[in-house]
């Protein structure tokens, strides 16, 4: 570890790498390492617990299929249902190499466009197992019963995503995360009305509980707090799954649900486990724009309306408060057919977005002004219309129209919509080896919550691809081969490090309940958002990022003197829930901009103003910084400690990203 | 917008819960009701009382889990969930009463937020199709005729989020059922199961507490996703087909 500070922010420790991943064809490693992992005997699987948190695609998906292996799974969600889990508002669909339309798709071509996708900045292995597998994902998908879109003759339809050039996404209208998840969620209720998963909603994970029996730490189990009766529970088992979904919300406004939050993994991280690209966060480029204060949320619109929707602005900013109807075809400016005649107004997200942005920022764009500025360009369907019918377009895109006109009181089929982009997935998290596994031996991580298979930026369809890929297929197949050294003894609620994480919680609920300030937990969230979003959001510089550190930590100090939750700790308080979460949130900010600090380049949707190429595009240097950022918790007022793990490129070149 | 308030507190199941009235200024016509909502707690926080529990989670539309009676109907006088009920839907000066979901089978945790879990008991007794992970066919295998694939899918809209027994004077709770029923019952896949599920469903159903229906068709009325009536018809014929005695 150095010695001095790097930056004023962090040090540097030794270099870590995936040791899991066999040697050999990259096409042969997933197989192989299923049959090196070791068994478990069905008699066995009965003596094992596994502890699954969070029950969106990846978790529902673990906790049904270690269930029905014979596995003793206990499965919790904040939420009242599994079903609630925010998986289901994906709307696009769900990629998978299936070549069901002979466009000359791959399991190949999948991998290849994924890393290409990420900016080159994933990891090749697990990119190719997630293509491998994706096409089994479909055929579980459709044989429990979940209604993808059909063709006439009875087979499934496809369409094409953004950032690609073949139709390999399955989709069930705007509702695939719905429908996907419950499929899931049906799978895991039958293993709940079976008795092999018991299954806690209104549930909270608290705390990680970390043992270490003289044999080195191990995950081994958690402590959670029942949200309906205030009651601090203690649950253990052989292993632990974190599937709790990402951490969009730390900027406040985003396309997350409301109780989406980092408390999970952020208590995994404060005891040992390393986070792995905090800084990453996917903007999305087809969202409802904000109309003012008052919003608790943004609404994304699902990036298929890109197949039929031209974007653009007008080409004079004196138009920009006109009728768009009145506003004739040579005063428009389709600017993305223009900039990237090949893809158009599908390329990826992190291109869309940034172009969107320079748009208004040049003071072309359109709708309400808010904070000064106007934050929105046109997605015109007008073309779509007029080429396929009303009633056409209807029957693809109809309940995204109609959730945009209750949003707004627009018509869209009348007038275009307006989108601009916001924060919608996280593609940081705890870092897991090819195994699922993070530093912490016993635990893994699983979905958006570990730091994924996606790099720096993420190609449309994706997400989903992989929850459900954790969940199914690798998740089962990697984690046998920890438990098959286990059970892993006896442990008791009296054990020390069992108390020590009940200890803990209770003095931080207590510390929290008893401060009786004067601000209002969701008056910090805001402020802390503001500062991601304008200094840690879809462009950065050295300086506000410095900034940025500053003023969490300023936020920070606030929040531990002057928050004031009412009412008590015993029964249900969505106040306190809020505040432990966005006490978290308050850590791993500043996580996320010494992270976005320290990578001095531009790649995917992160663009470093000081790294650009001569016509303004995101310029990466893959000399300094292909790598994964693996940060060890430095501990309370500590610097964190960096990890690199070189990211190795065997069987794909890395390029420039060009979408010209 | 000015809105008068008249809200359902109740600190806990045990308690017996009243109506207090509450006054809003400053109300944006283009913020959603829950929106509204969290202005409110904001100025009950300022004035040192608790603030008002709801559920609510993606505020989507999607997720299912918020849901109030508001003036009386399920889910307010739009067709939609609650969090996609917009203020402009109201007018300056309205007097609005907001009152949790109520059932028999729903007992009330706190405030406005009620326990929904018999719906998952319902799906845990047979709203499935058995399939183990990893030994599925093709998904081509089984094509899967258009007409069917609509309709499954138009049932499988269902969200779970309890307006249809909220609406229904017999806080029935077949138009979800229903729904889960023919999704899975115009699949191929689903056919092994179906006289089993419809069975085992129903059963659960009572045991939870939910009436029957009656056709009143309520439960349609306010259901955001709009969920046929029909597919409470289609659940009875498959119950019929099974046998079944009454």
């Amino acid at each position: 570890m150095t010695d001095t500070l790097i930056a004023g922010l962090y040090r540097e420790g030794e270099p870590i790498a995936d040791t899991k991943a066999p040697a050999g064809d990259i096409a042969a490693k997933w197989s192989t390492r299923q049959f090196e992992a070791a068994l478990v005997n069905p008699a066995n699987r009965r003596k094992l617990s596994v502890i699954i948190v969070g029950t969106g695609l990846a978790g529902a998906a673990a906790a049904a299929t270690m269930g029905e292996a014979g596995y003793r799974v206990k499965a919790f969600c904040y939420q009242d249902s599994p079903r609630r889990a925010h998986s289901i508002a994906a709307q696009g669909g769900i990629n998978a190499a299936k070549n069901y339309k002979g466009d000359g798709d791959s399991v190949h071509r999948l991998f290849y466009d994924t890393v290409k996708g990420g900016d080159y900045r994933s990891r090749e292995t697990n990119v190719y197992r997630l293509a491998e597998v994706s096409a089994d994902i479909i055929d579980q998908c459709v044989a429990q019963g979940v209604p993808f879109a059909r063709e006439y003759g009875g087979l499934l339809d496809n369409r094409s995503f953004g950032g690609v050039q073949v139709s390999r996404t399955f989709y069930a209208r705007g509702q695939t995360g719905q429908q996907l998840l419950i499929g899931a969620y049906q799978a895991l209720e039958r293993q709940i009305g079976a008795g092999s998963v018991e299954m806690f909603a209104r549930h909270e994970m608290m705390e990680l509980i970390v043992v270490d029996d003289g044999s080195g730490p191990r995950a081994r189990g958690i402590v959670a707090r029942d949200l309906i009766t205030g009651e601090i529970e203690t649950h253990l088992a052989d292993a632990v799954v974190l599937a709790s979904g990402g951490y969009g919300n730390v900027f406040f406004l985003s396309t997350n649900a409301m109780g989406s939050n980092t408390t999970a993994i952020w208590r995994a991280h404060r005891k040992g486990a390393y986070f792995g690209n905090p800084c990453y966060t996917q903007i999305h480029p087809t969202c409802i724009p904000q109309s003012g204060d008052h919003q608790s949320k943004l609404t994304l619109m699902s990036e298929s309306l890109r197949n039929d929707g031209r974007i653009w602005v007008p080409k004079n900013a004196a138009d920009c408060d006109k009728d768009p109807r009145e506003i004739p075809e040579e005063a428009r400016d389709y600017y993305l057919e223009r900039i990237y005649p090949g893809f158009g107004n599908l390329v990826p997200r992190d291109i869309a977005s940034r172009q969107a942005k320079n748009m208004c920022d040049e003071g072309r764009g359109v709708g309400p002004e808010v904070d000064g500025s106007r934050r929105g360009v046109y997605l015109d369907f007008a073309d779509a219309i007029g080429r396929l019918g009303e009633d056409a377009v209807r029957s693809k895109y109809g309940n995204l129209f109609d959730m945009y006109e209750r949003i707004t009181g627009e018509n869209p089929y009348q007038v275009p919509m307006r989108i601009y982009p916001a924060v919608h997935y996280t593609m940081g998290g705890l870092w897991v080896d090819y195994d699922l596994q993070s530093t912490i031996p016993g635990l893994f991580v699983t979905g958006e919550a570990n730091f994924s298979d996606h790099g720096a930026n993420r190609l449309g369809a994706s997400a989903l691809m992989q929850g459900l890929a954790d969940g199914y297929f690798v998740l089962p197949n990697t984690i046998r081969d920890y438990l098959s050294k286990g059970p892993f003894g006896p442990l008791g609620e009296d054990h020390p490090q069992v108390r020590e994480a009940q200890d803990s919680v209770r003095s931080r609920i207590h510390r929290i309940m008893s401060m009786n300030g004067t601000r209002s937990v969701d008056s910090y969230h805001k402020a802390l958002g503001k500062i991601m979003w304008e200094k840690c959001g879809m462009e950065r510089t050295d300086e506000g990022l410095r900034e940025a550190v500053e003023q969490i930590r300023a936020l920070r100090a606030d929040f531990w003197t002057n928050v004031r939750v009412l009412g008590t700790a015993e029964g249900l308080n969505q106040s306190l829930e809020k505040a432990g979460r966005v006490a978290d949130f308050l850590e791993l900010g500043e996580l996320m901009c010494i992270d976005a600090l320290h990578r001095r380049e531009s790649c995917g949707g992160h663009f470093r103003a000081e790294s650009q190429t001569e016509d303004g595009e995101a310029l990466r240097h893959d000399d300094e910084f292909a790598y994964v950022a693996a940060w060890e918790w430095g501990g309370d007022g500590e610097a964190p400690v960096l990890h690199k793990e070189d990211l190795v490129y065997e069987f794909i070149e890395l390029k420039q990203r060009s979408y010209k | 917008m000015r809105i008068s308030l008249k809200i359902w507190r109740q600190a806990n199941p045990r308690d017996k819960g009243r109506m207090v009235d509450y006054k809003l200024d400053e109300v944006s016509e283009d913020s959603s009701f829950l929106e509204m909502l969290d202005l409110l707690n904001e100025h009950l926080h300022e004035q040192g009382e608790e603030p008002v529990a709801f559920d609510s989670d993606c505020r989507e539309g999607i997720c299912g889990q918020c849901g109030v009676v508001i003036n009386g109907e399920a889910h307010g006088p739009e067709r939609t969930t609650t969090c996609q009920l917009h203020m402009r839907s109201f007018r300056d000066g309205d007097e609005i009463i907001i009152e949790p979901w109520r059932a028999d089978a729903f007992p009330v945790i706190k405030d406005l937020c009620v326990d929904r879990g018999a719906l998952d008991r319902i799906v845990a007794a047979g709203g499935y199709i058995s399939a183990n992970t990893g030994s599925a066919p093709d998904a081509h295998a089984t094509p899967v005729p258009k007409e069917n694939a609509d309709r499954a899918f138009m049932a499988a809209e269902c969200i779970g989020c309890g307006a249809c027994v909220a609406a229904c004077p017999n806080a029935s709770g077949m138009l979800f059922m229903g729904a889960k029923i023919t999704h899975l019952g115009e699949l191929p896949q689903g056919q092994p199961e179906r006289d089993a599920r419809v069975l085992k469903m129903t059963e659960q159903h009572d045991l939870e507490g939910f009436g029957g229906c009656t056709n009143l068709g309520e439960c349609t009325r306010a259901c955001p996703k709009g969920i046929p009536l029909n597919v409470i018809s289609q659940m009875n014929r498959d119950l019929l087909r099974t046998g079944f005695s009454v």
